[in-house]
């Protein structure tokens, strides 16, 4: 359970920092469709006998690139773009799981993940992905918060808005990927979003925002482990349901 | 260094615009100098916000150029140059978590200048440009917090904190209240006299502008006038007695 709490606390940790700036986008259901997506990546992988995490990336990386295109195109709305690779990657993974038997119970540990059976393999890959995430977004920190703020002024002031707005959605899909074998699609999906529109419910500055998503997500992932461990249910799901009751309880608060 | 009101701010030459094919600016033609107090009119759907963001390299015209300190737009990069107040749409989030001290720091944003630390530099340019728009003491309110009038002074703090040449700002009044719109104008006119800055801004409150800037230029897909506020009242008003401008006058009792 250790390497599984270390691997939990390190995804906590670089989760939010992704999700403060895709929630403000109005762009938190991305997650979620990259998460689908990579399980997509899973199965091929699977499928075709190579290291199942190493196409989940490409595939959730190519993904991203696919959505951003195609929303920036105009042709498509931003969310239904999001739809399409919803539900086409949902599909993928399942007409894959139907055509080679076998492997499904594997399938199954990616879906929800296996948070207990982390090898110090996987938390050697995410240390230096976290690393790497927390690198480039103190590096473009500027230019994300005033793009996610204000496009149209950051433009005008010379933000190169177009690679920031790659750049994010690159670390979202890599960030997604390399944690879905440790904490499968459900979870990782809420711990981008989840504490940060808890967070945002106290209303503070965007610095504190953040310190508050994290210490949310800190608080939920090591709280889920430890209570899912000794009374012996889903760790994943419990840790989402522990963040939406700190979410109810901060908005109970807020509003009365 | 003294204002030369015949220095060349932005020259826009033969502009047209079209979504598709039909046209929303046609070959639109205009100079604004150095010091100069510019205030563009038109009904709603005449272009403006078009004309503006070609002004500014946002969108590419599909004929004619722009010039900004004698470059073209597309190779310009003194960005610090140019202070840009958005109009606050519909999508404006007043829940977003940024504080007003947040927000202008923003504004300092400079290429090649990476990772999030403010220099001594950067704070003290956010505190003068928040002197400038009495909004010093509101730094660490929410942008949420404030009136539309105070918002809206945080956004031209935001356009000032480079000490800019030119600021433009589009429908600057929309969401501020009839009493705060006489503060907000008031310090336009300090700031265009203190700072020696260029002002162009956007709005459909001809009736109000008129009494403050220095020149009025009307677009309504094409050039309409580009002439003094003086000679504007007295054209519009005869042109009303013919019956031929309706156009102007409907819209003061727009808002």
């Amino acid at each position: 359970m250790t390497r599984g709490l270390e691997a939990g606390i390190i995804i906590s940790i670089i989760s939010p920092l992704i999700g403060i700036f895709l929630v403000l986008k109005r762009y938190s259901l991305i997650a979620d469709t990259l998460a689908h997506v990579s399980l997509a990546g899973v199965a091929i992988g699977l499928f075709l006998g190579v290291n199942p995490i190493l196409t989940a990336l490409i595939t959730a990386v190519l993904a991203s690139l696919g959505i951003e295109r195609l929303r920036s195109s105009r042709k498509v709305y931003g969310e239904s773009a999001l739809a399409l690779f919803l539900s086409g990657s949902l599909a993928l993974a399942i007409v894959i799981l139907s055509l080679a038997r076998g492997f499904n119970a594997n399938l199954f540990n990616y879906l929800f993940g296996s948070i207990v059976t982390v090898t110090s393999n996987d938390i050697y890959t995410i240390s230096i992905l976290s690393v790497t995430v927390i690198f480039i977004l103190a590096f473009f920190y500027k230019e994300l918060v005033y793009v996610t703020f204000d496009e149209e002024a950051a433009r005008v002031s010379g933000v190169p808005v177009r690679l920031v707005n790659t750049v994010l959605i690159i670390l979202t899909a890599l960030t997604v990927g390399l944690a879905i074998p440790i904490v499968g699609v459900l979870l990782i999906a809420a711990l981008i979003v989840i504490p940060v529109i808890a967070a945002l419910q106290l209303r503070r500055s965007f610095l504190k925002t953040i310190l508050y998503a994290e210490a949310i997500s800190l608080i939920s992932v090591i709280s889920g482990i430890f209570v899912s461990f000794y009374i012996n249910l889903s760790t994943g799901g419990t840790i989402v349901l522990i963040m939406i009751a700190i979410f109810v309880v901060i908005f109970a608060i807020k509003r009365s | 260094m003294p204002i030369d009101h015949t220095k060349n701010i932005i020259v826009v030459e033969n502009v047209s615009f079209a979504y598709d094919s039909e046209y929303v600016l046609k070959d639109i033609t205009l100079e604004i100098h150095q010091g100069d107090y510019v205030g563009i009119v038109g009904p709603n759907g005449a272009g403006k916000t078009t004309l503006f963001k070609i002004m500014l390299g946002l969108l590419r015209p599909k004929s004619g150029t722009v010039k900004f300190l004698d470059q073209n737009i597309n190779d310009f990069k003194d960005w610090q140059k140019i202070g840009y107040v958005p109009q606050k749409t519909a999508t404006f989030d007043f829940n977003f978590p940024a504080t007003v001290h947040e927000i202008v720091t923003m504004g300092r944003y400079r290429k090649g200048r990476r990772f999030f630390a403010a220099t001594a530099d950067d704070k003290q340019a956010v505190q003068n440009a928040l002197a400038q728009v009495d909004m010093w003491g509101y730094k660490d309110r929410l942008i949420g917090d404030l009136s539309g009038g105070q918002q809206q002074r945080v956004f031209i703090a935001r356009a000032l904190v480079n000490d800019p040449e030119v600021v433009f700002l589009d429908e600057p009044t929309t969401g501020v209240d009839r009493e705060a719109q006489d503060g907000f104008y008031s310090l336009l006119q300090r700031l265009h006299g203190e700072l020696d800055l260029t002002i162009v801004l956007i709005s459909h409150d001809i009736e109000r502008i008129t009494k403050e800037v220095m020149h009025i230029i009307c677009v309504d897909r094409v050039l309409t006038c580009h002439t003094s506020p003086e000679e504007y009242l007295k054209e519009s008003k005869s042109a009303n007695i013919l019956g031929q401008d309706v156009k102007i006058i409907a819209h003061h009792n727009h808002k």
